[in-house]
């Protein structure tokens, strides 16, 4: 491939980001042309190349578009195409900070911070930010210091952090049982502390046992995922430890950008440890030697904590060539993502982190065949993970005694919106929707609706309350648990905005490959936008169901389907 | 010796052989699907989804285009699920782009599956702002039009034109620009979306960027969103009359490799360069001097300007 470039001169202060980031081993120069010329060896370091000027800068100029293109041997029209898909990557010069104020479901309703803080170029509204406990949630992007965000905020605060004042965060609520223990209790950033409150005592029995023995533990626990799809844990860690020859991958998928989402970033903040002792036993026991967290871009607390484990646990011989002394090798990348929903599918976030555009792959080939660079992949949610070490410190049949028999162990259940104490809920699989609201306070004000699920989920009145939560009760009512949102609307609460602002997300997050969801997501905002005391449903449901069938993803498949509860609630008005 | 695998397609049992797409299964037969995003040459990337077809025992409907026959499977590619779903994608679609040009087969199956695009409402006015868009971020709609694609053309050479009203972004262009034939990756998807769009670096123009002005991307473009400049300004003036057309395949004389041309003409003037999809040499592909250096032909003798010419030479001022 002969690379032409744009010809744009690259600043001084671009190219240090961009070579601190680009590994130079990987680029062959001779007299000023590039020689090596395998694209894919070089292509995965394009996003962290791109994180890295906007982060230095505040944009990626056409010179650091060139230069990058040069390093890694990518075509400019593809760098710029990457760098368009990403919400918080920009290609025109922009101020150096800039504030992300939420304007999503929960904090929509505690106050109107785009507009107090009126029209202006440093302030942009943003989807949920994984902040709802502690709405209105800002996040901001800065120039040359770390990014941060302020929960909750006030006009007055995000106007200072523009000036260049820091911001304080609430310390999170939690309600913990046995995944939540160390949070809020144990130092994130003492690998000893870890250790001293049970850390590593899972990977040293997994050591012990051996990978067949920990994959039939986990299939004897009944671990499902909580990423949403609850699939068996077992059953996808024991696929790839099958697959005959490596190089295999694990992955633990950090990018949790549902609305109404909080529980990974809780946990990623307060016992980052666990997350990575659990991957490790992944590895192990599949026969990865390398693992991926894929965390979010607006979790900068969560990314730094993680990235300050990773370098303890190698310190310590926890990660590297040979794991705590047993005799494999299993190290951990941390990857940032940039703002987009659509990188938590398991293939788009494959193709992220490879340097494409976070778009999803059709299935088959599912990802313990070909995943992350067409290589067996086990993908894990860090709820998910986490309950590896649970399960092999307790062991299967334990584990498997709590919850109930087709949900085993506890949830993690995001309480948000009008609830009296919001925050992350632990608690075992079968209590009742009610019964957990009211642990979490009770509803503040009158009950109207809550949203199960996440914008994925759907809508559901006071007549659930009774609802047990598992995922049989779930699939039996026809709704889902989703990744475990339960956001409370009090009567007060405009539903047809928020009905509105789900339509708008989906509009925004679409990777906008597939027709269905391309052209659907922005037809249904239209037709919401047009429901005013009466609305179109059979156009709707006709849209929904071929959404749902000829979509290539999940994004496609669920994106109407709040609409969709909302219509079946009366909260569009009549069907017309 | 290939060995087969045995599928059912609307109630007919055949063996085909492994490796083959539900597509070329049914295409084997006489049992025809609509297809937009697929060409035989190019990589299937399975985003239309107006070739969607039922497959018992799968929850969703699967892509035909891509979608490997397995032994035992049961396919179904007229049910009402099949149906539905191409009528609204089709809908989808044609609310959204402009699809006047497209082919003629695709008009079919529309009028076979009922569309009517105008249910969604009426359909929004050209924009400007298409290729500055931020992911992430689009102003709330009113709902009193359905939002299209429409945007003034881009014409900035005198080989082809950009009528991105027209792009049903089937991703062919880019395909056929980077690994799939070019390999020069001058074009790809930005932004995200409905907001996504093909676009080179920066939306710079073509002739800024690293384009070789192949046409290799006009030859694959399925609803002339890609259109030679000469097409383009004969359209413009109401001359373009493909009934009045003949078509003469002949070798490229400049080097040696042999690629096939069909030469398009009407009023005795090329008009158009094509290839033969189904040729050993080009797969339809061409460079710029079998594809845009025919003006020679023309000015060979002493041949009275005609109309044509006229129009023509409006692309090189
Ligand atoms: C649009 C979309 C977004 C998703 N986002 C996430 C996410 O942020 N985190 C996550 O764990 N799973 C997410 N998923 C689900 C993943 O594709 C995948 O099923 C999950 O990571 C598997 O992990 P588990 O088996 O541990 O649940 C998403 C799926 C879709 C369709
Ligand atoms: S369903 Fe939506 S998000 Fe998923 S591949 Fe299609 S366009 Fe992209
Ligand atoms: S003319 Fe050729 S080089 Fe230029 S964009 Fe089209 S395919 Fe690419
Ligand atoms: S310009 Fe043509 S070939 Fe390219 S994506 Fe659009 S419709 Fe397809
Ligand atoms: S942080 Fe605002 S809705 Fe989640
Ligand atoms: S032709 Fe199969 S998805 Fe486009």
């Amino acid at each position: 491939m002969d690379l032409r470039f744009i010809g744009a001169e690259v600043s001084e202060g671009e190219r240090e980001a961009i070579h601190a980031a680009v590994p130079a081993a990987e680029v062959v120069e001779v007299d000023g042309r590039v020689v090596r010329t395998d694209r894919t060896s070089l292509r995965h370091h394009l996003l962290p190349a791109l994180d890295a000027v906007q982060s230095a800068i505040g944009y990626v100029s056409e010179g650091a578009v060139d230069e990058i293109a040069h390093r890694l041997h990518v075509p400019p029209a593809e760098v710029y195409s990457v760098a368009t898909f990403y919400a918080l990557i920009q290609t025109e010069p922009r101020p150096p900070v800039v504030a992300h104020v939420c304007d999503d479901v929960a904090c929509r309703s505690a106050a109107d911070l785009v507009g107090e803080l009126g029209d202006r170029d440093d302030v942009v509204a943003s989807p949920c930010l994984g902040q709802c406990d502690r709405r209105p949630a800002v996040f901001f992007q800065r120039a040359g210091s770390p990014d941060l965000v302020a929960a909750p905020a006030t006009a007055s605060e995000v106007s200072s952090v523009l000036d260049g004042a820091e911001s304080i965060t609430l310390e999170p609520t939690v309600d913990a049982g046995p995944l939540l223990r160390r949070v809020g209790r144990v130092d994130p950033g003492s690998l000893d502390a870890f250790r001293s409150t049970g850390g590593y005592v899972a990977l040293a029995r997994a050591i012990e046992m051996g990978p067949e023995a920990v994959i039939a533990e986990l299939e004897t626990s009944g671990l499902k995922g909580r990423g949403g799809a609850a699939f068996p844990a077992g059953v996808k860690w024991e696929s790839v430890r099958k697959q005959p020859t490596g190089p295999k991958y694990v992955v633990c998928n950090a990018d949790e950008s549902e609305p109404g989402t909080f529980k990974d970033r809780v946990v990623l903040e307060g016992d980052p440890f666990a997350v990575i002792e659990a991957l490790t036993i992944a590895g192990f026991s599949t026969g990865a030697t390398k693992g991926f967290i894929y965390i979010r871009g607006e979790y900068p607390l969560a990314t730094e904590r993680l990235r300050t484990a990773v370098a303890a646990a190698r310190n310590a011989g926890l990660l590297g060539d040979d794991v705590a002394g047993a005799g494999f090798a299993f190290d951990i990348e941390v990857r940032r993502g940039q703002g987009a929903y659509i990188c938590g599918e398991e293939t788009a976030l494959f193709n992220s982190i490879e340097g494409f555009r976070g778009e999803p792959r059709q299935k088959p080939p599912f990802p313990v065949f070909e995943g992350l660079f067409g290589r067996p992949t086990v993908i894990n949610n860090v709820e998910t993970l986490i309950n590896v070490n649970r399960v092999l410190t307790e062991g299967g049949e334990t584990y498997a005694a709590s919850g109930t028999p087709d949900s085993t162990g506890t949830r993690l259940f995001c309480l948000s919106g009008d609830v009296a104490r919001p925050g992350v809920y632990e608690v075992e699989f079968g209590m009742t929707l009610g019964d957990l609201i009211e642990r979490a306070g009770g509803a503040a004000g009158d009950l109207g609706f809550v949203m199960l699920g996440g914008a994925a989920g759907s809508l559901v009145d006071a007549s659930a309350l009774d609802l047990r939560l598992t995922f049989e009760d779930a699939r039996a009512a026809g709704v889902s648990l989703g990744s475990g949102v339960v956001m409370v609307f009090n009567t007060e609460v405009d539903m047809v905005d928020i009905v509105r602002r789900i339509a708008r997300f989906f509009r925004d997050e679409s990777c906008g490959q597939c027709v269905p969801c391309r052209v659907g997501t922005a037809r249904v905002e239209e037709a919401v936008s047009r429901a005013n005391g009466s609305v179109e449903a059979s156009l709707i449901e006709d849209m929904d169901r071929a959404m749902k069938d000829a979509s290539i993803c999940g994004l496609g498949h669920t994106a109407a389907s709040v609409v969709r509860s909302a219509i079946a609630l009366g909260i569009l008005g009549e069907p017309q | 010796m290939s060995e087969t695998v045995s599928i059912v397609i609307d109630g007919v049992s055949m063996a085909v052989p492994a490796g083959s797409t539900i597509l070329e299964a049914c295409r084997s037969t006489d049992n025809d699907q609509p297809t937009l995003c697929y060409l035989e040459t190019l990589t299937p990337v399975n985003v239309c989804r107006v070739c969607v077809v039922e497959v018992e025992g799968s929850r969703t409907l699967v892509p035909s285009c891509s979608r490997v026959a397995e032994d035992g499977m049961i396919v179904h590619t007229d049910s009402e699920r099949v149906r539905h779903s191409r009528k609204v994608v089709f809908e989808f679609l044609a609310s959204s782009v402009d699809m006047s040009l497209t082919d003629d087969a695709t008009k079919g199956w529309m009028d076979r599956y009922g569309c009517d695009p105008t249910r969604f409402g009426p359909q929004a006015g050209p924009v400007a702002d298409r290729d500055h868009r931020h992911a992430g971020h689009h102003h709330a709609p009113t709902g009193d039009t359905a939002e299209t694609v429409s945007q003034p053309v881009k014409v900035d050479n005198e080989l082809y034109v950009r009528d991105y009203s027209r792009c049903v972004l089937c991703y062919r262009c880019v395909e056929a620009c980077g690994i799939d034939a070019q390999n020069t990756f001058a074009i790809a998807v930005a932004g995200r979306g409905f907001d996504a769009r093909i676009s080179t670096e920066f939306d710079t123009g073509l002739t800024d960027s690293a384009c070789v002005f192949c046409g290799n991307c006009v030859g694959v473009c399925p609803t002339g969103a890609l259109m030679f400049r000469s097409e383009y300004e004969l359209r413009n003036a109401g001359m373009w009359d493909s009934d009045r057309q003949s078509v003469t395949r002949t070798v490229c004389s400049y080097c040696g490799v042999g690629c096939n041309l069909e030469l398009h003409t009407q009023d005795n003037r090329i008009v158009k360069v094509t290839s033969p999809a189904d040729h050993s040499v080009t797969s339809g592909h061409l460079c710029i001097k079998g594809r845009f250096g025919y003006s020679y032909v023309q000015e060979l003798g002493d041949l009275a300007v005609t109309p044509i010419d006229e129009v023509l030479a409006r692309a090189r001022r």
